[in-house]
């Protein structure tokens, strides 16, 4: 009978794919570090695509990850985190903290043959400032009093006080002054074909497909190993990782339940190298401190020990991550280790709201106080499955102290021009990505809390505002990290975010690859020395 | 004849503008702006940097006179530039997006036709036997399972587990340097699955559409006459029926047209297929208004011309309508 038939084809379907614990494992294959040899291909795969070449331009992390093969800057973090020279070979900081002078490197040139100058990193400067000019990224540089190039490879800025951020602003892809200058550069063609200094050269992108860079063969570093960089776009996550295990993708980020459970087989670990290191972004649960539930801080403290961090690094990240106590990466010189806030302790909780006046309990459980019962939403963006399983989690903790509370995911563009800008949340899911420098002014400072700013939970503290413009006032690296920590100390008790936790990012990359070597800064830092064995070689 | 076709051209031109105007007031109704999506949350932005934004994309003018800068740009076939941080051009972008989705839609347009059809003939002549019985529940079965799961289901066995036809994309690495026809040949691989779900899940509508026009011709007197004559049944079915039983889904092929452009998003995500769905729904979720409205309005525009190419069918065939 014909629906048997197509029955039994069906049953087969699900058989053939069940089966994966039917294969023989092949044993794990010791491999070897081979010869570094040139050549072969590392084929990457994104969500998303691109959008512009030109980094000053770009917003999204897409068009940055591919532009950082293609473009420098004059400084740029090391594998630990720290600043170095890039195409500057190194630079001074004036007695004062004024005048920052960069000595470019020479001999360094752009993928057409061009020698890189101060002309380039004088008109990369202009450009930005340049109110024409639709960038994000122009207030850094806004800061400069005056910039002059003495000559082809010195270049020199003065700021009118002393700026820590500073430096790190000028890790800001330079761009080819001979090929823009005097050019619109919002349709220049450069947006899609990009002319840089950096160790990949632009060879092709076919739209909504993939990019495909070229070793640079004059690369001042070196002429990387691996001859091609390609960067496949696929927009699922499911078929990024069917792609990756079919061996069409070379590396991709894995989520929690794909690292711990569907790649923890032999012949998964036979084919691919795992990684696992402190990703830098956290999740937190923001209180609208406007709001009259979360003006009382014994309220956020109570809030945060009724909830059960380690619980929602198990149950959301399957333990992949760890417990966040404050805004900064754990392992990095900013994050102050001995700052730890309130444990999760549902008593602690019940008590310290007790203190803030919420006693008694309605037929519901539920804690009222003055007649209102203590009931709140938790606001957090459509797309992002990892928050709204975190919410899910908090919202049963607090139920367990008597506090109710909803949850509502909302779309990004609305969740931002209906709720965050016009102050009208209670609490909100959200995370922050932890930048290499802490300077978190944007973030934590009481002059940050108009409409559209990102003190958007309106925190105010006379202390951690000193705090914050002595911390960006001085390049003292010691200075600064006395104020941090202190800051990390107030947030600790202040309560103003609950701080949830820092995930971990988790690469996995085709075993072919060598020369990988996990830092602070993740594993792409020496993508130059990464080489495949000539046997091995597949493109 | 003639004055009908002005009579029918001149009554598009307040369609047009009618279009343009709903356009136009839908996008800028939902919540958020283009430059919010591209600065919100960035500590590097300051208030400045996002008023330089918007004053670049003219966001800071009066919105009855954004509406009359792109119309006006828009009756000289001009699109304008997206939002997005590329700046390119609507068109450029629409035109390396369209030929995939169209290229797809047409290859499982002709499929779903060319298999429901004989489905539905098929399942006509044989009623209520264990294959009419077994086809509905096939057809159906395309129709219930979610395309995603069905697609993930059949990458996973095919691609993964089987190796024999690529996953996703369009292109193997490679492809370049292949001859003209091994290229297409690669193509039509990346094509086979995608193609089949989408034909697959598209069956069961047409199918049971034909299934029931040729049941209810079959049932006419002059089919009755036909057989009595003592015509044998293959001419009987295939000269007297099919030919009355298929007008209606002519009609109906007739109303796909217009959907040939539009792409499904979830298609299109999964298999990594850079068609419009995806150009589309990119362009709203970061509020790229130019991108958005090109869409719909191109969209709107050839449904006008395909219900005037309809009209003017009928009217050819059909003299009472031309009067």
């Amino acid at each position: 009978m014909r629906t048997g038939w197509l029955a039994s084809l069906l049953i087969a379907l699900f058989l053939l794919a069940a089966c994966d614990g039917g294969r023989k494992a092949a044993p794990p294959v010791q491999r070897g570090p081979g010869t570094p040899a040139q050549g072969d291909a590392l084929v990457v795969g994104s969500i998303g695509e691109p959008s512009t070449l030109l980094p000053l331009l770009a917003s999204d992390n897409a068009s940055h990850e591919v532009a950082g093969r293609i473009y420098n800057g004059l400084v740029r973090y090391d594998k630990n985190l720290n600043l170095e020279g890039e195409l500057a070979e190194s630079w001074d900081v004036s007695g004062d903290g004024l005048t920052i002078t960069f000595h470019l490197r020479k001999g360094v040139k752009w993928h057409d043959g061009q020698e890189f100058t101060s002309r380039d990193v004088m008109y990369t400067y202009r450009v930005t400032i340049d109110p024409k000019t639709p960038t994000a990224y122009a207030d850094a540089f806004k800061q400069v009093q005056s910039a002059v190039a003495p000559d082809l490879h010195t270049f020199r800025v003065t700021y009118a006080k002393p700026f820590a951020p500073a430096l790190e602003s000028w890790g800001m892809a330079i761009l080819p002054a001979h090929l823009l200058e005097g050019k619109d550069i919002t349709t220049s063609e450069l947006a899609r074909r990009p002319v840089g200094t950096g160790p990949y050269t632009f060879k092709e992108w076919v739209a909504g497909q993939k990019i495909t860079l070229e070793a640079n063969r004059d690369y001042y570093e070196g002429r990387p190993w691996i001859d091609r960089y390609i960067y496949r776009i696929i927009p699922d996550n499911s078929t990024m990782y069917m792609e990756l295990k079919a061996g069409a993708l070379d590396m991709m980020g894995l989520s929690p339940v794909q690292y711990q459970r569907q790649t923890e087989t032999s012949e998964f670990r036979a084919r691919f190298n795992k990684y696992r290191y402190p990703a830098s972004a956290f999740t937190y649960l923001g209180y609208n401190l406007r709001h009259p539930l979360f003006a009382d801080r014994r309220v956020r403290q109570a809030l945060t020990a009724a909830i059960n961090k380690a619980e929602i690094v198990h149950g959301v990240l399957l333990g992949m991550g760890q417990v966040a106590h404050g805004p900064y990466k754990p392992g990095t010189w900013a994050y102050n280790p001995q700052v730890r806030d309130f444990e999760y302790n549902p008593e602690r909780a019940r008590q310290l709201l007790a203190e803030a006046g919420w006693r008694e309990t309605n037929g519901e459980g539920i804690l009222v106080r003055e007649g209102k019962p203590f009931r709140f939403t938790i606001l957090t963006n459509q797309g992002n499955t990892e928050r709204l399983k975190t919410a899910q989690i908090v919202q049963r903790r607090l139920k367990k102290v008597g506090i109710d509370v909803k949850i509502r995911v909302i779309e990004w563009a609305s969740f931002l021009s209906q709720f965050i800008d016009k102050g009208n949340f209670e609490a909100v899911m959200l995370g922050w990505t932890i930048s290499p420098d802490p300077d978190m002014f944007d973030i934590w400072h009481s002059s940050k809390t108009g409409p559209k700013e990102l003190n958007f939970i309106g925190y105010k503290n006379p202390e951690v505002d000193r705090l914050l413009e002595e911390g960006r006032g001085t390049f003292d690296q010691e200075k600064r990290r006395r104020c941090y920590w202190r800051i990390q100390e107030i947030l600790a008790q202040d309560q103003p975010y609950t701080f949830l936790y820092v995930p971990d990012a988790l690469p996995a990359v085709s075993a072919r690859f060598r020369g990988i070597e996990p830092a602070p800064a993740g594993i792409s830092h020496n993508l130059i020395r990464w080489y495949v064995p000539k046997e091995e070689q597949i493109y | 004849m003639a004055q009908y076709l002005i009579k029918r051209l001149l009554l598009m031109i307040p369609l047009l503008f009618g279009i343009t105007l709903i356009t136009f007031t839908v996008i800028h109704l939902a919540p958020g702006e283009p430059v919010e999506m591209q600065v919100a949350m960035n500590p590097k932005v300051t208030a400045e940097a996002r008023e330089r934004l918007r004053k670049f994309y003219e966001l800071d003018k009066p919105l009855h006179v954004q509406y009359v800068k792109w119309v006006g740009r828009l009756s000289r076939l001009d699109f304008g530039r997206s939002f997005a941080p590329d700046g390119r051009k609507v068109v450029d972008k629409i035109r390396e997006r369209i030929p995939v989705t169209l290229s797809l839609n047409i290859i499982a347009l002709v499929l779903q036709f060319g298999i429901a059809v004989p489905i539905g003939i098929f399942a006509a002549t044989r009623r209520d036997t264990p294959l009419d019985k077994g086809i509905t529940v096939f057809v159906f079965l395309g129709f219930a399972v979610p395309t995603f799961w069905l697609a993930l289901l059949l990458m996973y066995v095919f691609g993964v587990k089987l190796g024999w036809l690529p996953i996703s994309g369009l292109h193997s690495m490679g492809s370049e340097g292949m001859g003209t026809v091994a290229w297409l040949l690669d193509m039509a691989r990346h094509l086979i699955l995608p193609v089949s779900v989408a034909t697959f899940s598209s069956l069961a509508g047409l199918s049971r559409y034909m299934r029931s026009t040729m049941l209810e011709v079959i049932g006419q007197d002059y089919i009755t006459t036909a057989r009595a004559k003592g015509l044998s049944e293959r001419t009987v079915i295939y000269r007297h029926a099919l030919r009355n039983a298929l007008l209606p889904v002519i009609t109906l092929l007739g109303f796909s047209v217009p959907g040939l452009i539009g792409g499904s998003v979830i298609f299109e995500t999964i298999y990594a297929l850079p068609g419009m769905g995806q150009l589309f729904y990119m362009g709203v979720m970061a509020r790229d208004y130019p991108l958005v409205m090109g869409i719909l309005v191109i969209g709107a525009c050839l449904t006008l011309v395909g219900n005037l190419l309809a009209d003017i069918g009928y009217a050819l065939a059909d003299p009472r309508i031309r009067h």
